[in-house]
């Protein structure tokens, strides 16, 4: 198992070539309340950087950035009825999508726990 | 997230806001709590019970001069409403209007309880103080004084439990009916009470002295009814009330019967005209205007944002939501906007340019959720 963050406060945690992503818990706090999340389709391909899911606040729209480049397979359905899960549990059951990766070595390029914890620090 | 700048100026709750964890926000200029618990939290205490809003950075100010029925044609000679026939203790929700016919604030105008004596009390938008005061200076002979009251803070207590919480400590509340005011005492401070609002709740708006401000609102957080809300909730709850916010879906381009506020322009203003932008405000009410404020409802579940485009079902633009955001009374989301005249029925279906291209959705009546006032 792999833990990682990038700079935009996704989580990434691979598991052989599947990982799954979602947002810090830093990143829910910020936007407050999430009433809705829009999550990609099962099966679309998605490049590092590729906006590929929005998460509505009762404030405002944020985009969610593929961390890692590969193919969407499986998404959290259960967000589509209950979004308050991104807020409540951010970095578990709040989880957005899996990926199989198609660069596993995009991997090496982000975060690790404490490095992150330094970086939020600093914000 | 813009946080507390040197350069943004503090109301008198200030450190209140800080020592209650409210999450400090850039708004008009002031360093304002956005959100203390949540803004559905917040929300939803505030329809349930009360919520206590700072709403200090607001403009409160005395418009005063040579008599009682001067000061209210003065205020007649620059907005649609009469004032002449405001009873003592009574207020009247009016607009400051541009020669255009455009808004250039809208404001609430009490008369004191006490007669007023060559008095009227005003409410200014925040993000409006300057723009106002330099009109009453411009359009006012100088026999007409308009003095800024900086040395108050103003709270709001809503919700249909804050008569209770109120009333405790200031009895004299809860006599009042919605649109009323009275000189009141909050335990041993000197106030000025009115039963209104922004929420569409039953409530009261509180004017202290600052020195008095921290300890009157601590005193209504400690009864059980009260918790404190921030400007997140205050818009939520302003958006489910239908009620239009200065900036966003009221403007200087915007006239006030485009913008649905004709109740606003006094019956007896109607026939004599003599405000600034009469032809265009006459001709509207007789011929109808281009374009209407409406409520709109999404289809789907997320939420459209100001400035997305409203579209006719053939992809023609018709409109523009000036507010948008999750109801979280409504359970949904909820807009309003401005879309041409022949689109305006409730129940129309349009579609709103979102993230994700057009989405369908439907106009609605305002508000979203009834209101509760006490008359």
């Amino acid at each position: 198992m792999v833990l990682r963050y990038t700079k935009d406060h996704e989580w990434v945690n691979a598991e052989g070539d599947v990982a799954t992503i979602g947002i810090t818990a830093y990143a829910a706090d910020q936007l407050g309340d999430v009433v809705y999340v829009e999550l990609p389709e099962v099966g679309q391909k998605v490049a590092k950087g590729d906006a590929t899911a929005t998460v509505e606040s009762v404030k405002a729209a944020s985009d969610v950035y593929a961390p890692v480049s590969g193919e969407v397979v499986e998404v959290n359905s259960e967000l589509g009825d209950t979004p308050q899960r991104v807020n409540e549990a951010p970095e578990s059951a709040g989880w957005f999508m899996k990926l199989r990766l198609s660069k596993p070595a995009e991997l090496d390029a982000l975060m690790d726990d404490e490095t992150y914890r330094d970086f939020t620090d600093s914000l | 997230m813009a946080d507390t700048a040197d350069d943004l100026r503090r109301t008198p709750l200030h450190e209140l806001h800080r020592a209650l964890g409210g999450r400090m926000v850039a708004f008009a200029g002031y360093s304002m709590p956005v959100q203390y618990e949540g803004i559905l939290a917040e929300h939803r205490w505030t329809r349930a019970s009360a919520g206590l809003f700072d709403v200090s950075h607001m403009g409160q100010r005395v418009l005063s001069g040579p008599g009682q029925d001067a000061v209210a044609d003065a205020l007649e000679s620059i907005t649609p409403g009469s004032f002449r026939n405001l009873a003592p203790g009574r207020m009247r929700y009016t607009l400051l209007l541009a020669d255009t016919g455009g808004i250039l604030d809208d404001l609430m105008v009490t008369r004191p309880a006490g007669g007023g004596d060559g008095q009227l009390m005003l409410v200014f938008n925040a993000a409006r103080k300057e723009i106002d005061d330099a009109y009453f200076g411009e359009r006012l002979p100088g026999t007409f004084a308009l003095e800024a009251l900086d040395d108050r803070a103003l709270l709001a207590l809503q919700g249909p439990k804050a008569v209770d919480a109120l009333a405790r400590h200031c009895p004299e509340a809860a006599g009042l009916t919605f649109m009323s005011a009275t000189e009141a005492r909050f335990d041993d401070a000197e106030c000025l009470v009115s039963r209104s609002g922004y929420t569409g709740e039953d409530g009261f708006e509180i004017s202290v002295r600052a020195e008095d401000a921290v300890r009157v609102a601590r005193t209504l957080l400690d009864e059980p009814e009260v918790k404190p809300v921030g400007l997140g909730a205050r818009d939520s709850l302003r958006l489910e009330a239908g009620l239009p916010l200065y900036g966003h879906d009221l403007d200087e381009t915007t006239s006030p019967v485009e913008a649905g506020l004709a109740f606003a322009i006094a019956k007896a203003r109607r026939e004599t005209g003599g405000f600034p932008g009469a032809d265009r405000i006459l001709r509207e009410l007789a011929e109808g205007p281009a374009r209407l404020r409406v409520g709109i409802r999404p289809a789907g579940r997320a939420p459209v944002r100001e400035g997305a485009d409203i579209l006719g079902l053939g992809d023609t633009r018709i409109g523009e939501v000036t507010s948008g955001g999750f109801g979280p009374t409504v359970e949904a989301p909820v807009a309003m906007g401005y879309v041409a005249a022949p689109y305006a029925a409730p129940g129309t279906d349009v579609q709103v340019s979102g993230r994700r291209g057009p989405e369908p959705a439907t106009v609605a009546a305002l508000p979203f959720v009834p209101p509760r006032y006490v008359r």
